[in-house]
């Protein structure tokens, strides 16, 4: 089982992403399972959304509390809540930010990752480009299926294409497709280093 | 149809395949995605020979749904939490008039405090109305019961409620298969009702009944409720061959062949039960678990016949009968009760007002119950510093305040303390 946690801020589309997700896992044949953490939905309220992901039928009902991956929509969620706690040591972290691991105070939880684990997506710059709204869970969605490989690209698009018909199902699959290339070409750079190390 | 839908929409298409002539509902919450969701379908046309009427009130809704049951029609309404409370008045009428309306339950928890998350407090309030209570594991069961609700309803003429987890299911995007038309079709027949308000042949129901027949309605209703534990099971099997799953049932017990543990749960809650169990199986431990899926009627002989040969129960539930323990384990006590040698009983509260339910809590619960056993209910995750401290203050001040601000301030303090 493969089990994600998407921590950011009502009106950032976190329910639907992890929605979206599991749809892709289901359209490739796969049990999937999202839900929400419960709360009053606020904008700008902090909001974690679960998705879980398996070959066999899924039946557990708690919250997600050791991720195999965790995806940041919104960065300054880190100065309130332990947003990457309890992530597997062999897991995956997206952030959506401009800035740095660095910057973020995320270097050393990043360095305990494998290598290639980790990776930044300006996510939101993304979504304000090709969908002119900043709700960046499509773009994150393309990075996830870009870092874990867990789901197909085209899994993700399809996903999009039916939670949004139309221009915005478009838009928000072009902010996809450029996270997800974004993604790979820093893999395969930091593959290339690995190698060359 | 395989899909991966939100449990709420999944259930109001169930419901709409199943060919409702009125469905009345107040919009505001407490209320899920279900009503929405069979309003759009009433709207666009998908769901035809319908009539949604938007009601000011769940007084009101209940009260509707009665009416036009009276008057012949198949008729679904949905609430949740304080909007049964404060249909409580109707929902024993429905009952008493012998109406067999079907209404979706997404549980959840009733203030005061406020509190909008998970719990069968809701349920549990309403037990004793009379009508049947049947609780889903996952979506697709909630999908499933529903459709059975209403064959069940309708043949005995007594309404129906599908109690579904609020937010754990009623949220949730999961796999569930929608059955087609012609199948529903097939397996629920056209609304033949028992009795009908016709003003070409005038009659009143619910008039004023005294001493001198009281006890036999009510003895009526009893025997009449405890026909849907023969048809329960007939109808499960009968869906089945329908559609070509197996759905419902009294109960359905899981590893309890050769167990000398069994834990009793109803709803969403059995999921995670069932992992903790096959964790708990390879470690070499005979445990096992019994869904309970009808609440009421209460299957007392098959529950007994599963358990009576197990050395420990423990029964999981979402409710506390304040001043007394769980009502499940209650019920389930009940049903050991002229046993010789009966199983102990441990009861546990959990996940009140939305608290998780995780597995290492599970775990340990069972593991304490056969080592190191409990008297009376025990509240899983119980916080015992803040309730410590809130007993002692209010034994040493009058004043105290309220209970439910007083641990808020309190977390709030914690929160920003160093841990230790």
């Amino acid at each position: 089982m493969f089990q994600s946690r998407i921590h950011g801020r009502g009106g950032q589309g976190v329910v639907t992403g992890a929605e979206m997700l599991s749809v892709a896992g289901f359209m490739e044949g796969r049990h999937a399972q999202a839900f929400p953490s419960f709360g009053s939905e606020r904008t700008g309220a902090p909001v974690v959304a679960f998705c879980r992901i398996d070959d066999k039928e899924i039946r557990l009902r708690e919250p997600i509390q050791d991720p195999d991956c965790v995806i940041l929509q919104d960065p300054t969620l880190l100065r309130l809540s332990d947003v990457t706690s309890g992530l597997r040591p062999d897991g995956y972290l997206i952030v959506n930010t401009t800035k740095t691991f660095d910057d973020l105070h995320l270097r050393a939880l990043v360095d305990k990752l494998p290598p290639g684990h980790a990776v930044i997506v300006p996510a939101t710059e993304l979504a304000l480009k090709h969908v002119r709204r900043a709700a960046p869970n499509a773009a994150l969605l393309g990075a996830f299926a870009a870092l874990t490989g867990l789901v197909h690209f085209d899994s993700v698009l399809r996903a999009i294409h039916q939670a949004f018909p139309g221009k915005v199902g478009d838009a928000n699959g072009a902010a996809a497709r450029e996270a997800y290339d974004l993604v790979r070409t820093q893999e395969n750079a930091s593959h290339e280093r690995a190698a060359l190390a | 149809m395989l899909k991966q839908i939100e449990g709420s929409h999944a259930m109001a298409e169930a419901i709409a395949l199943c060919r409702p002539e009125v469905i009345c509902a107040y919009p505001i919450t407490p209320q899920t995605h279900i009503v929405e969701g069979v309003g759009e379908l009433v709207k666009s046309g998908a769901l035809q020979n319908c009539e949604f009427i938007n009601v000011e009130s769940e007084f009101a809704a209940l009260s509707v749904a009665i009416g036009a049951s009276a008057a012949g029609a198949r008729v679904y309404t949905a609430t949740a939490s304080q909007g049964l409370l404060f249909m409580a008045e109707a929902v024993y009428n429905a009952a008493g008039l012998g109406l067999p309306i079907v209404m979706t339950l997404g549980n959840r928890a009733i203030g005061a405090p406020i509190n909008i998350w998970n719990d069968h407090s809701d349920a549990m309030s309403m037990r004793d109305a009379g009508w049947i209570q049947l609780f889903a594991e996952n979506n697709q069961e909630a999908v499933d019961l529903h459709i059975i609700a209403f064959r069940l309803a309708e043949e005995l003429s007594m309404p129906a409620m599908v109690c579904v987890d609020g937010f754990i299911l009623t949220h949730a995007f999961e796999r569930v298969d929608i059955p087609d038309q012609a199948q529903v079709d097939s397996f629920l027949p056209p609304y033949d009702p028992v009795q009908v308000l016709d003003p070409e042949n005038p009659a009143s129901i619910g008039a004023m009944v005294g001493p001198e027949a009281f006890t036999e309605v009510r003895f009526l209703a009893h025997y009449k409720q405890r026909q849907a534990l023969r048809l329960i099971p007939e109808f499960c099997e009968d869906f089945a061959k329908t559609f070509g799953r197996a759905a419902g049932g009294l109960l359905r017990p899981y590893r309890t062949d050769d167990a000398e543990t069994i834990v009793v749960a109803m709803g969403s809650v059995v999921g995670t039960i069932k992992d903790v169990i096959d964790e708990m199986r390879d470690a070499g431990e005979k445990i096992g678990a019994v869904a309970l899926v009808s609440y009421r009627p209460f299957p007392v002989e098959a529950l007994r016949d599963i358990l009576k040969h197990a050395k420990h129960v423990v029964v999981v539930e979402k409710c506390i009968s304040v001043g007394v323990g769980g009502p499940l384990a209650d019920n389930t006590d009940g049903a050991l009760r002229n046993l010789r040698d009966r199983p102990k009983l441990h009861s546990a509260i959990a996940g009140l007002g939305g608290r998780p339910i995780t597995r290492e809590s599970l775990k340990k619960l069972f593991h304490d119950a056969v080592h190191a056993p409990w008297i009376g209910p025990f509240f899983l995750d119980l916080n015992e510093r803040v309730v410590g401290r809130e007993i002692h203050r209010g034994r040493k001040v009058r004043r105290a305040g309220s209970t439910a601000e007083n641990i808020l301030k309190q977390l709030a303090l914690a929160s920003h303390l160093p841990p230790g």
